[in-house]
This record gives C-alpha cells, structure tokens and sequence, in this order.
C-alpha cells in the first residue's frame, strides 16, 4: 500500500505571527516556522498502519517554497519512507484551487492508494482541501476523522460531524483527514535524523506535474485588502481579597453584562 | 424556474433530525446582502419538510428540495448543489464553514471551475462584484478576497453574520432534478447525537461564554464552570487542555484548533491564555479571567481579572448571582 501524507510547514503557532501588509499572506519572514501539528498526526496514523504492515510505503507530500526543506527532513525523521517537494515561483500565494490541483497531480503522479491530511492547518485553517483532492482523484472520502482503521481495501473510522459522531468506511483508493484526537507523532530520534539524510526528497516543478498556474484559464481568489487591528491591552487586574466575586458583579452589571 | 436578481445560492445545513441548522438564518441573511437567495434543501424527504420551512422563515425567495439518502458522505450533496448552481446560475454561492459544508464546498469549487473563499465572516459587493471579509489569525488581521472572474464560493464562520433576510411567505417550492455523478464515495452510519446539554446555548454565536481551563482539575469540578454559565445563560467553552484531560467532549474547544467566538462576555476560569487559546476568544467584547498565577497571559488581554482561587471565586459569584435574581 502506498500512503501520501499531505504535510505542511506553517508559522509557529506560539509565536505572533504576521501578514505581509502588501499581500496580504503569511510574513514567512517574521517567526520561526514548523511542521503543522496536525499534519505531524496525519503522519503518525500511516506510520503506525506501516509499522504493523513493512509493505506499506510512507511519502510526505509537500507543495512549499524552497526554504521547506528542513522542515520536509522532520516528517522524514519522524518516519516517512522518502518526500515529493513540489516547488515552484508560479506558486508563490497560490490559492487554495490552484494548491488543491498541484496536490492532486502528485499524487496521482505517485499513485496513492491512501491519501492522510489534518482535517485544518493552522494557518489558512481552510479545511477543504482533503474534499477537493477527493473530487479532482475521483478517490473515496472520509473527513475530520478521530479513529482511524486502514485495511488492504478500505479505512474504517470513527468520524465527527457537526452533531455528533458516526462510523464510516471508505473503500480505496481514499483521501481521509484527520482530528487532534489523534494522538501526536511520535518524537524524531537520533537514528531517525541521521536516516533522513538519506532519504530521498523528490523536487518537482509545475512543469514536471503538467500543471499550469495561469490566471485566465481557471478563476483563482485573490486578496484584494488587508488591514492590521491594534493588539487587546489588558485592563483592571485585582487580587482575591474576600471580595472579588462583589467587585466582579459590580463590574458585570456597570457594563450590563448581567 | 421564475427569473430572481441576481440570485445567491445557499446550501442549507440539516441535522440529522431533519431540522435546518442553526447557520440558516445568517446564511440566508448573508445572501440577502448581495441579492436573491436561493436555498437548497438536500436531505431524506421524510426529515426535509422543517428545513424547507425554516429556509423560508429565514427569507429564502426560492427553495430547491431534493431527496438524498443519509448513508454516502459529501457526494449525493454536491451532485445536488452541482445541479442547482447550473439552474439558478447564482452570482454567489454561500455554504456553512460546517465540517459538511467544507466538504460540499471544496468539491463543488473543483467540479464547477469556481474561486474558493473559506471562513468569511462577512460578504459584501463592491463596483467589482462580491468580496468576502476573513479574519486571521485570531482576529489580528482583517483581510478581503474576490475571485479574478465568474461565481465565488464562500463558506461562512458560523455565528459571525448578524443581518437577517425578512421571511418570505411568497418563496417558491420547487423540486429539483438531480443526475447523480456515482463518484466514489465514503458511508458512514446514523450519527450518534452528542450528549450535551441542549438547553444551554450553542457556542458559536453566543452572547457570553464561559469557559474552563485545566485549572479546573477534574470533570466533577467542571461543573463549576456549568454552574456559572447557567447563572449567565452562557455557552460552555474550554481550553484544549481540559478538553485533552476529558472534562469536556472536544466540540467546546476554544481557540486555534477549535471554535473562535466573538461574544459580548467571554469568562476564562483556569486558563492560562497561551496564544493559542487567545486566537479563539481574543476578539470578545468583554474579557474577564479568574487564574491564580498573576503572570498568566490571559490577563494581558481581560478586561477584569481577578487573581485568586477559583475554587473560592467561582462559587462566591453564583451565589451572589442566584442572590441578584431573588
Ligand atoms: C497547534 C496547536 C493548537 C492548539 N490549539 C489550541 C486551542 O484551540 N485551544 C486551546 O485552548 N489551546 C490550544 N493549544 C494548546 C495551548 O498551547 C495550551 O496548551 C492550552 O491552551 C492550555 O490550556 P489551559 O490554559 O487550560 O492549561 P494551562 O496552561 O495548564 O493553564 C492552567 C491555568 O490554570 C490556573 N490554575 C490552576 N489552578 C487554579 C486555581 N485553583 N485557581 C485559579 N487558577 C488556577 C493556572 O495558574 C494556569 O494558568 C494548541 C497548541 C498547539 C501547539
């Protein structure tokens, strides 16, 4: 079986974290970046299926800009068999059908039989990209998972809905995503550094993936105004002295909050 | 199918008791800013009819209603909505940024050719035609985006949109023909409700939320939270760390990876405020925060802190609340 893992590398979610005030995008300048949580989880799921099933080959997938790369070598380390970078400038702001059509040329250029995304990164938080891989593949889909059972055939997992939960199956080939009840990834070690040195990280281009990024041929969603809110202050700070629960309500009710 | 100015097509989110969601009224107040709405009802045609209803309460002048089975995930309702955007041609299409309606609205921008907005908060039109408002990261930026040509798809942060659409007693009914695309597709089975206490009020879109933290020490002491958020007639939100530790089912989840609430009152009790859990709630009206580590960030942004024990606090301000009502 072959298992793409859809992997990202995102502004670091402890520190503030800007916009470029003419793009309107993420300042990639301004912080420290890492892998995205949620897609380190997405990676554990297919490497716990390949621990049990040494058939079972791991990629990490990543469309990002040249910089990635180290953090393309942390999911290697982490465990992932060898990584697709798909680079390239045409991408630079690339909107989310344009990433969605690059993402799915790779795969099928890999030929998955099961593709593992989060279910939201943390900085576009635009969750949609797992249904759009599914519509371009024709691939079966099964979104915002918290259990997950992968067999030759098809993914049994636990799934949550807006209401509630439900069990769900997804014959393969299938794109499924994933939640943070997932448990995180398992911590990269010493020989999995050193490992990841030499797996392969395959760099592929537009051109490679016969993709074009040209705006007349398909509509793509620009960003056409950004502006910065000042920062919240902090305001009355009190210590517990027997009556905070008095000055709280007096508080309350000077601001017809109750 | 009559003709309508500029139509806005909205898909209409069903529970699995066949009501509408709670998203519709804003939706369909959303698409009344920018023209005609148009609704679809996609559902089993035993439970549609209260949707169908409630989307022309919420002023949908057009309902579209077809009849899908609950087994396959996502796909017989974006064959549905594939077939109504080429009836009605709509200028806009506005779904739910629901876990279910991402995955309707990701298919269907890929099937039709169509820009993708996600997670507006506000739509509205200018000389180009529509713009969508996003805020990011935690309410830090405001930013606009508009597709380069033809109809955007916008998905809408539930609980964001306050402008309601008149009801609509003249809409039409009418049902809507669909040709299944026999994509392949995921089944799930009935879902199994949540077990939450369904007179208190829903998260998004609350007027005040309480929330509790890790602070709070066990799921027997997170009642303490329950207790002033009935005392407030508050929605109940949590941290990812109490969520984490199974005081609370993880759809009250407050911040980065959670729900990001906007409400007059947020009350954060035992929470520490890292920036992940401020990017949820930091756009509050009014903050106020019980910790008793003075050094915690959440209050850099409250309002009213009180440094103290919540043990002591909590309790003292449901009873002196209980005791205004009296
Ligand atoms: C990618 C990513 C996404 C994340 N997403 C989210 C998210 O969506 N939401 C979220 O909340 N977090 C999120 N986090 C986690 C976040 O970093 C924090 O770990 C979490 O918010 C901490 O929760 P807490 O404040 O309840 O716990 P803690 O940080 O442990 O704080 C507990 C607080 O309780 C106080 N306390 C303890 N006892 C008492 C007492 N008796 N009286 C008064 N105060 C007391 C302590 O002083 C402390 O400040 C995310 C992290 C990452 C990396």
């Amino acid at each position: 079986m072959k298992i793409f893992v859809l992997v990202k590398e995102v502004p670091d979610t402890y520190e503030d974290r800007r916009l470029d005030m003419e793009t309107g995008l993420a300042d990639r300048g301004a912080g420290q970046v890492v892998l995205d949580e949620i897609t380190e989880r997405a990676l554990e799921v297919a490497l716990k299926y390949a621990d049990a099933n040494p058939d079972a080959e791991v990629v990490a997938l990543s469309m990002a800009p040249e910089s990635a790369t180290s953090s393309i070598r942390r999911a290697l380390a982490i465990g992932a068999g060898s990584a697709v970078h798909v680079v390239d400038e045409a991408l630079h702001g690339a909107d989310l059908g344009l990433t969605a059509t690059v993402l799915a040329a790779a795969i099928r250029r890999g030929g998955a039989d099961l593709v593992i995304t989060g279910n939201l990164s943390t900085d576009g938080a635009g969750g949609v990209i797992p249904a759009m891989l599914a519509e371009h593949l024709n691939y079966a889909q099964a979104t915002n998972l918290s259990a997950v059972q992968i067999a030759p055939d098809a993914v049994t997992a636990t799934r949550e809905t807006d209401y509630g939960s439900q069990q769900v199956t997804a014959p393969l080939p299938a794109v499924v995503s994933i939640t943070e009840a997932l448990p995180e990834a398992r911590f990269p070690n010493f020989k999995g550094i050193m490992a990841a040195k030499k797996k392969p990280i395959e760099v592929l281009s537009l051109a490679d993936l016969g993709v074009t990024a040209d705006p007349a041929e398909a509509p793509q969603t620009i960003l056409t105004a950004v502006s910065e809110k000042p920062p919240r202050a902090g305001g009355v700070k009190i210590v517990d002295e027997g009556d905070a629960a008095v000055q709280l309500i007096d508080f309350l009710v000077k601001n017809r909050l109750v | 199918m009559p003709h309508y100015e500029s139509p806005i097509l909205v898909l209409i989110d069903v529970t699995p008791s066949g009501a509408a969601a709670p998203s519709t009224a804003q939706l369909i107040g959303a698409a009344a800013q920018l023209g005609t709405p148009v609704a679809l009802v996609a559902a089993p045609a035993d439970s549609a009819k209260d949707a169908v209803d409630s989307a022309v309460a919420a002023g949908a002048q057009l309902v579209l209603t077809t009849d899908v089975d609950d087994g396959p995930i996502a796909v017989p309702i974006v064959d549905a909505m594939q077939a109504a955007y080429r009836t009605v041609q709509p200028d806009a299409v506005l779904i739910s940024n629901s876990i279910a309606g991402r995955d309707v609205a990701g298919r269907l921008a890929v099937r039709e050719h169509l820009a993708l907005s996600v997670d507006a908060v506000d739509v509205a039109r200018d000389d180009e035609g529509i713009v969508a408002h996003h805020s990011v990261y935690g309410g830090a930026y405001l930013t606009h985006s508009a597709p380069t040509f033809g109809t955007p798809v916008i998905t809408v942060r539930q609980g964001t949109i306050d402008t309601r659409a008149k009801s609509a007693p003249e809409a039409r009914v009418e049902k809507l023909t669909v040709e299944p695309s026999g994509a392949a597709v995921a089944v799930g089975t009935v879902v199994e409700a949540l077990q939450i206490a369904s007179s208190r009020p829903e998260l998004r879109g609350a007027r005040v939320v309480v929330s509790g933290g890790r602070g709070l020490g066990s799921k027997e002491n997170f009642s303490l939270v329950e207790d002033l958020a009935d005392e407030l007639n508050a929605a109940i939100g949590a941290s990812r760390a109490a969520v984490d530790a199974g005081f609370i089912p993880f759809p009250h989840q407050v911040g980065q990876t959670g729900v990001s609430v906007s409400p007059q009152l947020y009350v954060a009790i035992g929470i520490s405020g890292a920036i992940q859990h401020r990017a949820g709630m930091q756009t509050a009206k009014t903050i106020v925060a019980i910790n008793k580590d003075p050094g915690s960030p959440i209050f850099d942004v409250a309002d009213f802190g009180i440094v103290g024990d919540l043990f002591t606090v909590v309790p003292q301000v449901v009873d002196a609340l209980r005791g205004r009502k009296k």
